[in-house]
């Protein structure tokens, strides 16, 4: 019974990866790709490891594996959030034409605080 | 049930490729970056799968290190794309 | 007392990494806890009192449940966006005010606005918090930071303030 949730669990987890690439590969970008990337497969992910606990029960390898989660949640949100920032200062635009960016004009005051 | 664990296992190793389709073609260094990080994700789950079908407990020590050190990977990039300008 | 709260998370954090109790792996993982104090101990949370109140981690779980609700939400958001053919995307960057002070409780409402529908905090800058949305329903302010950061600011703080 538990390996049979356990295996549910990995394919759910399966199918929200697979979404998380296609956007990976179909979003036009770079913004919407790691809007996709980060979500689908952290949760995907997180959804194989708690699948881990159903084989393994409360033993060694599961509590490590629940362990695991919130550390991917947290790792994975901080790395979104630097990859976006650095892509923003790098240059990258915001698709043809943003509808609202408030973060440039923030971005051109420390750029001249920086030269002067 | 170990046939089903062995599907699971190949198709998110498939997955990886459309990883490295990105990091392959992406049009900007941002991009390629974006498909390094989610590949480390990924990674992690390979780990999981290996670890139920082989019965071994120490493969997800790998996943943990795994998230720790891509995630430490990610950080350097990431700053170091905070320094330079594109077009330069 | 800050610091010892600090290597005691710590050190549980090891034990249950580990899982182990022999005695060489107690006295690596508390001399491995007294290092990253030494180097890290004056970024932890200055009021420590704060982790012998109760009611905090009852608003903890209950925070826990509501975040995992709006994260599978965010998840069926995307995968509708990613199959439709036509990709309703409209993308843009909004300024949203905060009502936080602490800082960890700045760093976990970025990281929740990070895993829900279409939002990605890019930067905070003083009492602002910039969020990439990934499709921009109106251009007002009231009703954006509602939609946004509303959900987790009352949570929140009763957690950490």
């Amino acid at each position: 019974m538990n390996s049979i949730i356990g295996v549910i669990l990995l394919f759910i987890g399966l199918l929200f990866n697979l979404f998380g690439c296609i956007g990976l590969i179909r979003f036009p970008d770079v913004y919407n790709r790691l809007q996709a990337g980060t979500k689908c497969v952290t949760l995907g992910t997180s959804s194989m490891l708690l699948g881990m606990l159903f084989f393994f029960g409360f033993s060694e390898a599961g509590i490590k594996a629940v362990i695991t989660i919130p550390l991917l949640f947290l790792s994975a949100s901080v790395a979104a959030h630097a990859l976006i920032r650095g892509s923003y200062i790098f240059g990258v635009k915001i698709g043809d034409q943003p509808i609202k960016d408030d973060y440039k004009e923030q971005v051109e005051t420390d750029e001249k605080n920086e030269v002067k | 049930m170990n046939t089903l664990l062995h599907i699971i296992l190949y198709a998110q190793i498939g997955l990886c490729f459309f990883c490295l389709y990105r990091i392959a073609r992406g049009p900007t260094i941002p991009d390629r970056m974006v498909g390094i990080d989610i590949f480390g994700i990924l990674v992690v789950g390979i780990c999981a799968v290996l670890a139920i079908i082989t019965g071994r407990m120490f493969m997800i020590d790998i996943g943990i290190a795994w998230v720790i050190l891509s995630f430490a990977g990610t950080l350097t990039l990431a700053k170091y794309l905070s320094k330079r300008k594109l077009n330069e | 007392m800050k610091y010892i709260t600090f290597f005691l998370i710590l050190f549980l954090f090891w034990l249950l990494l580990t899982f182990e109790l022999s005695v060489a792996n107690i006295i690596t993982g508390a001399v491995a806890s007294l290092i990253t104090i030494l180097f890290f101990g004056k970024y932890f949370v200055n009021d420590v009192k704060k982790f012998f109140h109760p009611h905090r981690y009852f608003w903890l779980i209950v925070y826990t449940f509501v975040f995992l609700w709006e994260c599978l939400k965010a998840n069926f958001d995307v995968a509708y966006r990613v199959i439709h053919p036509a990709m309703p995307i409209k993308p843009g960057i909004v300024k949203v005010k905060l009502n936080l002070k602490t800082g960890i409780g700045r760093t976990i409402l970025a990281a929740s606005i990070t895993m829900t529908p279409g939002t990605i905090t890019v930067d905070i800058i003083e009492d602002f918090i910039y969020i990439h949305w990934i499709y921009v329903h109106s251009t007002d302010p009231e009703v954006y930071s509602k939609k946004i950061s509303g959900r987790f600011e009352n949570y929140l703080k009763r957690i950490f303030e």
